[in-house]
């Protein structure tokens, strides 16, 4: 086990703690980078959905998991960014101009919903954030002028400095890749400085943390105002990955997701964000291979068993019925976010740390390191 | 003005819609602060039950409501047991993920089920309407409406005269507390999801010949309603009503005289701007901060 001795504060909020960061990190990103060149257009184009739902992920784990400052109206940001895209494209705006745009107007946005967030808390707080989604998602398909209402909008292909980016070449995979690791960086930093301690303390208590002298108003509006700002980023990407935005793609489902990124990653930790990804944007496929594969695979197992041929075809038309049947999706959706609540509620990451530590302190690993502290349930009314 | 009455009276009986579902929400909340963001998927399923006992088993409508509505009760207790029990305790945003992922599993299941078709069954209110003067009231929506009084009058009774509502109040305040004072907490929270869903199932069983019954009438319902709980302030019985009817005659008359597409959006809007005056709520309770 590794044991670092900090001799002063700087060594302390280093971001890279030990010389093994600069090993794994460097591996992986090596590994990132090789991927146009090793994978097939499809795999690498689940690659990008997972950057970018991992750069929606990280911010809103600067609000919700940092902050806990709950939100279900996060797909109301991704519209605003995607939106923004659009139509300053389509009015001849630069890409290098509009992106930053995107992100400072889904950031104001933000700024504008945490004002009255601030009186709000816990489940208050989720239904402002749903009830804001929903009037969002209405403006999109009613203000025609901009956003061509229902009919959706299309997306022209990245223009950087005269420099295409077609949604499937490499070169958008490394915009994407560029972004998620710079929102990552500048994530981190933020949580090093006296703001990103103030989120933290606000999360742990807001009463504590204001005889600390922390002002809740302007740090949960900064809050608000950051997570807006960097998922309006993940927008423009999304627009011009999916190359057609239209209103229903902004649904609370969406920001369903968003949320169970957090979750199943590990709502503690950056890490957590890209974990959870990975995990949301895999499902489809899972989906697909159920459907297309297992059904089979089932049957030559039955045969290997020793069942008949006729018996195994019946086993592989009901796997099969089962494979494809409608809504298995949202079946597999739900059982996935109780599971995790029940059962990991660290999440993937918290996983992962569970595995690393056990193998760090091999005979002496302990269950109750990790041990939920269960309280008893106090009434929130008279926080 | 015969025009505006009208719609009143059917924004009003939109309300006592929402506020059934409501009072769903509201009951959970009060007797253990859970938000059970799967009540609008409980009631699509009382409805299923509902349609399984009248319309496939063909038993008279009355002991059909009564079959559904016990099934259900069994359900919700079972529900409680097995996801919400477990949980309990931990940071409240987590259990309403845990009903946010029921709701989605409940749906599809029962898509799987049931079909995706709406299913329809015939009951003593679907035909008929009550007349005053001009003024027309179809009595499938006359039943919610009466339904809506007496369930929430009963269970406001319930809640502030009888012992075991006591016990569920002292429980939201203070579990361990509760506890203390010898009240078998378990039992209570379980009792008390078995009410809920038994009033789902009520909503369920009256929406049925009005909205038909399909895998999803619960979710649409349940964003409505949800909004009306929080109007009323959320641990409010006679509050979630009254938020149900503020939401229901808002959308009506928002449908009516403004322009297309301000009806969804109206009640949220209201929803906000209240949320901004009174952050808990109409009828919600002051709130003190304790360290």
């Amino acid at each position: 086990m590794r044991f670092i001795f900090k001799t002063d504060y700087e060594q302390d909020i280093r971001i890279l703690k030990h010389p093994g960061y600069w090993w794994s990190y460097g591996l992986l990103m090596a590994v990132l980078l090789a991927v146009p060149y090793v994978l097939g257009t499809y795999l690498q184009s689940q690659i990008v959905f997972v950057f970018i739902y991992a750069i929606v992920g990280v911010g809103l784990m600067i609000l919700t998991g940092f902050t806990g400052q709950a939100s279900l109206g996060h797909a109301a940001f991704l519209a605003i960014g995607a939106y923004t895209a659009a139509f300053l494209q389509k009015n001849g705006v630069p890409f290098i101009v509009y992106f930053p745009l995107a992100a400072i107007i889904a950031g104001g946005v933000g700024a504008i919903v945490g004002f009255p967030a601030l009186r709000l808390h816990g489940i208050y707080l989720v239904i402002a954030t749903i009830a804001f989604a929903f009037i969002v998602e209405e403006v999109m398909a009613r203000w025609e002028v901009v956003t061509n209402g229902n009919e959706g909008m299309r997306v022209k292909t990245i223009d950087l400095l005269g420099q295409p980016l077609p949604r499937d070449e490499a070169s958008f995979y490394y915009l994407c890749l560029f972004v998620l690791v710079l929102v990552i960086l500048m994530t981190l930093n933020l949580l090093r400085s006296p703001t990103g301690r103030a989120f933290v303390a606000i999360r742990d208590s807001e009463t504590a943390s204001q005889s600390m002298g922390i002002d809740l108003a302007v740090y949960k509006v900064k809050a608000f105002a950051i997570s807006a700002a960097i998922t309006g980023l993940a927008g423009v990407l999304f627009a011009h990955k999916m190359s057609f935005i239209s209103p229903e793609m902004f649904t609370l489902q969406l920001s369903i997701e968003f949320i169970m990124v957090i979750i199943i990653g590990g709502a503690f930790g950056v890490h957590g964000a890209v974990f959870g990804a990975i995990f949301i944007v895999m499902v489809d496929p899972f989906l697909t291979w159920m459907k297309d594969d297992v059904p089979g695979m089932v049957a030559a197992v039955a045969v290997m068993f020793g069942a008949t041929a006729d018996k195994a075809a019946g086993i592989q038309e009901v796997a099969g019925r089962i494979g494809s049947a409608a809504g298995l999706k949202g079946a597999i959706y739900g059982l996935i976010i109780m599971m995790f609540i029940l059962f990991e509620p660290y999440g993937l990451y918290g996983r992962w740390l569970k595995i690393k530590l056990f193998f760090e302190l091999f005979p002496l690993y302990k269950k109750a390191t990790f041990k939920r502290q269960k309280t008893y349930v106090k009434s929130e009314r008279n926080r | 003005m015969l025009d505006f009455i009208q719609q009143l009276v059917s924004g009003i009986a939109l309300g006592c819609v929402y506020g059934l579902i409501a009072l769903g929400f509201v009951l959970i909340y009060k007797a253990t602060e859970v938000v059970n963001f799967a009540q609008g998927d409980l009631m699509m399923l009382g409805g299923f039950f509902v349609f399984t006992f009248i319309g496939l088993a063909g038993l008279n409508y009355w002991i059909g409501f009564a079959l559904a509505v016990l099934a259900m009760a069994l359900f919700g207790m079972a529900t409680e047991r097995v996801l919400i029990r477990p949980i309990l305790g931990y940071p409240q945003f987590s259990i309403v993920m845990a009903t946010i992922g029921l709701g989605y599993f409940l749906r599809s299941v029962a898509g799987m089920i049931w079909g995706t078709d709406d299913l329809k069954i015939e009951t003593p209110f679907s035909k008929g309407v009550l007349k005053v003067g001009d003024l027309v009231l179809a009595h499938d929506k006359l039943s919610v409406i009466v339904a809506t009084m007496i369930l929430c009058a009963v269970l406001f009774l319930f809640f502030n005269y009888t012992r075991l509502g006591t016990a569920m109040r002292a429980t939201s305040e203070n579990m361990l507390a509760a506890y203390y004072m010898g009240i078998p907490v378990k039992r209570v929270v379980s009792l008390i999801w078995a009410i809920s869903a038994a009033v789902a199932a009520c909503a369920g069983v009256l929406l049925a010949p009005i909205t038909f019954i399909h895998s999803n009438v619960g979710l649409a319902l349940g964003l409505k309603a949800f909004p009306a709980a929080v109007l009323g302030g959320f641990g409010s019985i006679p509050g979630a009503v009254v938020g149900g009817l503020i939401i229901g005659v808002i959308e009506t008359l928002a449908g009516f005289y403004l322009a297309q597409g301000w009806k969804d959006v109206t009640p949220y809007i209201v929803l906000l701007v209240v949320l901004l005056i009174r952050p808990q709520g109409l009828f919600g309770l002051a709130m003190r901060k304790k360290v």
